[in-house]
């Protein structure tokens, strides 16, 4: 199928793109609105604020997410802080250093206009969130305070104690139930999307599954939105919640929705070590802990003493070496390359896959209140889980898949290759290349659903000619057969393998092979790994329980089959793109342990097309243009 | 991390639907490793009922980390278990001993119905928040952030009750099964800011209301509710609660509450 891969980036200056595209864009009037529906998948940041905002235009919207409740949508989790442009702190910050500093974090591979807009709106969320009353961590003469993330040399991180992403969430939920409150929003939670209807190449409705009764219902609208989160758990073991899952996006792309650089993941580097074979997530200790923390490794390899007994000179502390202008604020792609390294020299500490994260000299300098007042709640976390108080003992860290700057394909209106299909948060690929800086997230998630989608879907309605379709329609029907069909296939196996063991299989292959680091060899032999879990999986995986009633196994069996053919594709990108950048290291593409990019071939979006069970995608491609921030070798030295 | 393996008996509730009865079982967890969590416990428990085709034991949960307020239920009639200001999927096996005995089920409250084993339906408190759990203001319409200073003191406090995760062990843990702790958290978190005065009355009156209508118990102040709090929610906020609400009901304009800002 040709495709053009049209990015629909409005012309003229960089700072006037957004403004200029605002006003071009076609207004629904406020009488018509009413007449509209827009479905919103997922309600973390990025769908509670979309739900919120559109309902308050007068938009009917029908919300739906997996939790019980749109409060526990994965965004809760997010603890360091979230970005803005405010400059505050009158240290040179500016929308254009933001602009700056995240094409630069993402390694020249994600499109200018959109994070240019991305800065631009940062300011606007702290506002709103803080007139929702949302509480930031204040000074004593009651402004707003400001932390320092990976990255950056400003201070531009805004934050909630270790708690940011609670915040902000029951901001953006409480915004969303008073559109219940006031009817405009119809919320449906225990929903879990498991297609995508399309009516004349239109993106019309969706099918769900109500786990509750296991019953197949159908939405229909004139738009729809997914906003469904990020797929880290394809390695199994990962910062993410358990329920995080790509299902909704990768149903759409097999509807025709190109998915996006699935290989760039993110391996944050500050997160407890895995500590054995029951082991069912790992925990994040956030990025703002090198604020104060310092990363170090003993100077002698198997050094067995316990850190307090290591003399200052017998210490290396290695990001502090290596980046002397960054320290240990540099970014995660390369705090985790580094910690790797380390480790696979022979200098980790603990079972050897862990380094040093210490707080004695900051505490030393500010006292356990202060920092205690500053990350109280990580450190409790730490040494609930670890049995040791890092107030007293070195924290120790690894690596840990985290997030995923890959996703379904979007225009510079959120668009993806489906019209009327938008895609918003972590579910998208669009603003953070490479490699995502720490506090972007939650900024991105929160500017795609308060101030990029309440435009862009208007535009689309008012542009568009939309028949009017009700759930009778054969399109509905047919897709709800496809998706009883599947779930009784799925049901039907009766083997002998858990799902789990199959998830945990996969996620072993996918880490060693299409994790920090990744070659030629390891990547052609992960995707022979992954066809022969496929094999398994749809031969002896076993799914107890019944369809109509609550089945915890039968949703996770029809997550791990997306995350299996995800797995596939993510190799297949990794290994055709045949460069280092950001978070995909390619061992035979680097530079004295950096990253290094081939902008001549690879400056560009690969955007892949589904055709069909078991056939290969084709690659599309995205070239980008930096018209604004030279391309340049990235340096943190 | 030492870790060792210890083995536990499990009495646990079973019960297939919101409309079947339930029962206890006795089950056994086996060479469990004492740096695994609770949660991670019962996940080798079901991975061995799977593979002998049983039906594994449910339970809610999603972040692990006790942030997301999904996970819940009764360990020996404690809420969430024995360790003080923790979550179920935050308390470890180290503070169990091989060869303990324990006992697990659900939250017991008429308005949070069993919907399966060790899952209740918890969507009461959604529509407490609906009831004016929120400062009414549309994107867009805010003046820059730093345009009202805000006391820290008052910051710190409304952050703290805004620190609650929903989860329900405090009307778990209740005689009366009441939510006054959850929803008092949220009333003090909006009254304690500026931004959330000119609702303050109203708020306080529609979200008392719609605890009271959805069949939470009163609260006689035993305090339990807050001693088994995961986040350490304070019982200051029922206090404020129950002055904000008796002054809204003493000034109480005529069209304060009835369809309420449409
Ligand atoms: C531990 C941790 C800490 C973090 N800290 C930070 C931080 O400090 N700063 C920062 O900027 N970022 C941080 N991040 C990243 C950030 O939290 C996420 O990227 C962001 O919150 C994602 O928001 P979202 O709205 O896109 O998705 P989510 O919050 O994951 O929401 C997804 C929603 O979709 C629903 N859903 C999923 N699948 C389906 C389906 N098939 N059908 C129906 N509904 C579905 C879910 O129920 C949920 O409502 C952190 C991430 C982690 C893991
Ligand atoms: S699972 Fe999220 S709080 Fe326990």
């Amino acid at each position: 199928m040709a495709i053009n891969l049209d990015s629909k980036i409005p012309s003229g200056p960089i700072e006037s793109k957004w403004k200029n595209h605002k006003f071009n864009m076609k207004l629904v009037n406020p009488a018509n609105k009413r007449k509209h529906s827009v479905i919103v998948v997922g309600t973390g940041l990025a769908g509670a604020s979309a739900a919120a905002s559109l309902g308050e235009l007068g938009y009917k919207v029908k919300a739906f997410c997996v939790h019980e409740s749109p409060r526990r949508a994965h965004s809760v989790a997010a603890q360091g802080g979230i970005n803005a442009a405010k400059n505050y702190q009158n240290d040179g910050d500016s929308v254009y250093r933001l602009f700056y500093d995240t094409v630069k974090g993402g390694d020249f591979r994600a499109r200018e206009a959109n994070v240019h807009r991305l800065a631009e709106v940062s300011t606007a969320i702290i506002d709103t969130c803080v007139a929702q009353g949302v509480p930031f961590a204040r000074e004593y003469g009651g402004l707003l305070s400001n932390r320092s993330f990976g990255g950056a040399q400003v201070s531009r991180t805004f934050y909630a104690r270790g708690q940011t992403g609670q915040q902000l969430l029951l901001g953006a939920y409480s915004a969303m139930m008073r559109q219940v409150d006031l009817g405009q929003v119809e919320l449906r939670t225990r929903r879990e999307m498991l297609d995508l209807v399309i009516v004349d190449g239109k993106a019309r409705g969706v099918s769900m599954r109500n786990l509750l009764t296991g019953e197949i219902e159908s939405y229909e609208a004139d738009a729809v939105v997914i906003a469904t989160g990020g797929y880290s758990n394809v390695f199994y073991l990962s910062t993410n919640a358990m329920a995080c899952a790509v299902t909704a996006a990768w149903k759409a792309h097999k509807k025709g929705a190109l998915f996006a650089n699935p290989c760039y993941t993110q391996i944050h580097p500050t997160c407890i070590p895995v500590h054995g074979e029951n082991q069912s997530k790992l925990t994040l200790m956030s990025e703002s802990l090198r604020n104060d923390g310092r990363v170090w490794v003993p100077k002698n390899k198997n050094d067995k003493r316990p850190p307090q007994d290591i003399p200052e000179g017998e210490r290396d502390y290695y990001l502090e070496r290596v980046y002397p202008s960054f320290g240990n604020l540099a970014p995660r792609d390369v705090a985790s390359r580094q910690a790797k390294f380390r480790c696979d020299e022979g200098f980790g500490v603990g079972e050897g896959h862990a380094v040093y994260l210490d707080f004695k000299d900051a505490i030393q300098r500010y006292g356990e209140d202060k920092i205690a007042e500053r990350y109280g709640n990580l450190f409790q976390m730490y040494d609930k889980i670890t049995g040791e108080n890092p107030y007293k003992m070195p924290m120790k860290i690894y690596p840990a898949p985290h997030y995923t700057m890959g996703g379904l394909w979007v225009d510079y209106n959120l668009m993806s290759t489906i019209p009327g299909l938008f895609v918003a948060g972590e579910a998208n690929f669009s603003d953070h290349g490479a490699n995502r800086l720490g506090a972007s997230a939650l900024m991105q998630g929160l500017a795609d659903g308060y101030f990029v989608l309440p435009y862009t879907i208007g535009d689309y309605i008012a542009n568009t000619k939309l028949e009017k379709v009700t759930t009778d329609n054969t399109a509905f029907k047919e897709t709800k057969n496809e998706v009883e069909t599947g779930i009784n296939k799925l049901m039907n196996i009766k083997g002998n393998r858990t799902v789990e063991s199959l998830h945990k299989e996969l996620g072993r292959v996918m880490w060693d092979k299409c994790g920090m680091s990744r070659t030629r060899e390891g990547l052609q032999e992960a995707a022979q790994k992954i066809a022969k879990i496929k094999q398994e999986f749809w031969n002896n995986v076993r799914i107890p329980g019944e369809v109509n009633y609550l089945n915890p196994e039968l949703e996770k069996a029809g997550r791990v089959a997306d995350f299996i053919e995800l797995g596939e594709l993510m190799c297949k990108d990794a290994l055709e793109r045949e460069e280092s950048c950001g978070g995909h290291f390619r061992e035979e593409h680097q530079e004295n342990g950096e990253a290094k990019r081939n902008d001549d071939k690879f400056c560009h979006v690969a955007a892949w097309e589904w055709n069909g069970d078991n056939k290969p995608q084709t690659r599309h491609v995205e070239e980008l243009k930096f018209e604004n921030v030279k391309l340049a070798t990235r340096s943190y030295k | 991390m030492s870790e060792n393996k210890i083995n536990l008996t499990l009495k646990v509730w079973r019960q297939k639907g919101q409309k079947d009865d339930g029962q206890f079982k006795e089950y056994h967890a086996n060479d469990i490793s004492t740096d695994a969590s609770f949660l991670e416990m019962l996940d080798a428990v079901n991975e061995e009922l799977i593979s002998k085709g049983d039906d594994p034991i449910a339970f809610d949960h999603d972040c692990r980390e006790g942030i997301c307020g999904s996970c819940g239920f009764m360990i020996d009639g404690n809420a969430h278990g024995p360790q003080k200001s923790t979550t179920v999927c935050q308390l470890h096996m180290r503070h169990f001993k091989n060869g303990d005995s324990v006992t697990l089920e659900p939250w017991r409250a008429s308005s949070f119905p069993v919907i399966k084993d060790l899952m209740v339906d918890r969507t009461a408190f959604d529509r407490i928040i609906r009831s004016g759990g929120y400062i009414s203001v549309n994107t867009g319409n805010a003046q820059d952030g730093n345009a009202l200073p805000i006391p820290k003191q008052d910051a710190d406090e409304a952050f703290n009750a805004a620190t609650c995760i929903g989860c329900g062990a405090c009307v778990a843990s209740c005689k009366n099964a009441s939510a006054a702790l959850f929803t008092s958290a949220k009333i003090s978190h909006l009254g304690l800011l500026p931004q959330g005065q000119v609702e303050k009355d109203k708020r306080a009156l529609r979200m008392v209301e719609q605890m009271d209508a959805e069949g939470f118990g009163a609260c006689t102040s035993t305090g339990t509710c807050s001693a088994s709090c995961p986040k350490d929610i304070s019982l200051i906020n029922i206090a404020k609660m129950n002055k904000d609400f008796l002054k809204a009901s003493l000034t109480k304009k005529p069209e304060a509450h009835a369809g309420d800002g449409v």
